[in-house]
């Protein structure tokens, strides 16, 4: 922990966990789906279930949405901004087997009908964890840059990308693979240690087999 | 690499012949590699937003639950009137730890030092200090690298977070950094920062995370309190020469080992303590059927 997650951070209160943590989940989701959300489906479990509304964890995900960083006044408005920016949504309670305490379930479309799935936890102290997205597993946190590759489950892939990484100079600080089922859809979540520029992502993008690549500034 | 101990940071003061608040913001400049000019901006923009949740408080307005909210305006009333037992300057600090941890509360714009339910601390015992010119700007901002320096200490060796300690992990460590904080204000050596860090970390040995409903809110609002008075008391035994017998290192190892064995009902479960009263229960069972 540096100096400043000790003094600090400058956030909405009440809770480091239900508020800076929520705002963090709407605006990873926001990411994740690219431009505007224009309707979302949110799911809260556990401690976000219980004592969400009174910890404002509601208002936190919809401001996050709608783009405001953690220390945005307008948070406890956020429902009249989304109102005004034309953003629907819906809150009700879920149960997720073995989940954190802390979890979200986020059903999102964004202005171009663009749909992602995904579920976060709050760690505490305002961090966050991308569970699963778009019900595969890829476990990050988005506080170091991440390029989020779906590709087919197919040999070469792996070596196609760190190649390129390699050849633009960019260190990989960790890397993680997952897939629904052998030759199906996999994933690649890499997180590395400077920003990767746009014409490197649509290079990836455009690799014969990958289907998306998504990518967290962190 | 934050400092493992507090021993380490004295001990890189005296190799560097550097004071504490050096030695903290030198760990920081390598650490995010960054400049020294740079980590002092930021942490005064701190400090402006300290006093600007301060400016922004609103006696009449409430928590979502209704359960805090007006406390602080009370309190100035009351304190103004000139008849408190606390007096003048202790009041002051008294009433901007209730309205921090109103504004808290009622989703204003706080610090977190060194979380959110415990943000009133710091800013309750520096804004005092401050109005009263005993401290100018540049000073107030060396304080807070101080206590930030020992609030990464705790962090590193213990925790800060409720969930994880119960209350004297927050509440306990805001107090040990204000203590440490003021300390260094009024020119005590780095021995006597660590006495006045030590003690109050010490004195709230113990104290559970027990919040209603699990709101951040009762008994939130008025720990608070407890921690900006303790550290108080602390930094001026310390400034009077009092010591610790027990090193702050190892009061802090003590919360960790205290903290570990706490029951989890009494860690920010909101199922023990005051969360556990008749009133408590019934509180958290109106609020629910309102959801
Ligand atoms: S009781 Fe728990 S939630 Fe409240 S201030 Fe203390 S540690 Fe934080």
């Amino acid at each position: 922990m540096n100096i400043f997650d000790i003094m600090g951070p400058i956030m909405v209160g009440p809770s480091s966990s239900h508020t800076a943590g929520a705002v963090r989940i709407g605006l990873i989701t926001k990411t994740l789906v690219g431009g505007n959300v224009k309707k979302a489906d949110i799911g809260l479990y556990g401690s976000f279930a219980a004592t969400g509304k009174g910890h404002g964890t509601d208002r936190a995900i919809i401001a996050g949405l709608l783009g405001m960083q953690p220390d945005d006044m307008r948070i406890p408005m956020s429902f009249v901004v989304a109102e005004k920016e034309g953003l629907k949504f819906k809150f009700e309670n879920v149960n997720i087997p073995n989940a954190h305490p802390n979890t979200a379930l986020l059903h999102v479309e964004n202005e171009y009908g663009n749909i992602c799935d995904v579920q976060i936890s709050s760690l505490g102290g305002g961090r966050i964890l991308v569970n699963k997205l778009n019900g595969i597993e890829v476990n990050c946190s988005g506080e170091k840059p991440t390029i989020i590759v779906r590709n087919i489950d197919k040999p070469g892939y792996v070596a196609e990308v760190t190649s390129m990484l390699a050849s633009k100079n960019i260190n990989i600080a960790t890397m993680r693979l997952h897939r629904e089922k052998r030759g199906g859809e996999a994933v690649m979540v890499i997180e590395v240690d400077e920003k990767i520029n746009e014409e490197s992502i649509k290079w990836l993008s455009s690799i014969k087999g990958v289907l998306n690549v998504t990518y967290i500034k962190g | 690499m934050a400092f493992g101990s507090v021993k380490e940071i004295l001990e890189k003061c005296t190799k560097d012949n550097i004071e504490f608040w050096q030695a903290v913001i030198h760990d920081d400049i390598t650490e995010r590699g960054t400049t020294e000019e740079e980590s002092f901006e930021k942490m005064r923009i701190m400090w402006e937003a300290m006093v600007s949740s301060a400016d922004d408080y609103e006696p009449d307005i409430k928590s979502n639950s209704s359960l805090v909210g007006g406390m602080g305006g009370k309190f100035e009333k009351y304190s103004e009137k000139g008849e408190s037992y606390c007096g003048d300057f202790v009041g002051e600090v008294i009433k901007y730890a209730l309205e921090m941890g109103e504004n808290n509360a009622c989703m204003k714009r706080i610090v977190a030092a060194p979380t959110a339910g415990a943000c009133g601390v710091m800013p309750a015992v520096l804004i005092p200090v401050f109005k009263r010119n005993m401290a100018d700007e540049e000073k107030i901002i060396k304080a807070l690298f101080t206590a930030a320096g020992i609030g990464q200490v705790i962090a590193e060796r213990a925790f800060i977070a409720g969930a994880s300690g119960g209350c004297q992990a927050e509440i306990g460590s805001a107090s040990a950094m204000a203590a440490a904080a003021l300390t260094f204000i009024k020119g005590g050596s780095n021995e006597k920062i660590t006495f006045a860090s030590a003690m109050a970390l010490q004195n709230l040995l113990g104290l559970v995370c027990d919040p209603v409903a699990g709101l951040v809110e009762v008994p939130c609002v008025k720990r608070n309190v407890i921690g900006a008075m303790n550290a108080l008391s602390c930094a001026d035994m310390a400034l009077a020469g009092i010591g610790n017998i027990i090193p702050l290192d190892e009061v802090i190892d003590a919360m960790r080992e205290v903290g570990e064995s706490m029951n989890v009902n009494l860690k920010e479960t909101g199922c023990g303590g005051c969360a556990n009263t008749p009133t408590g229960i019934r509180i958290k069972k109106e609020l629910m059927g309102e959801e």
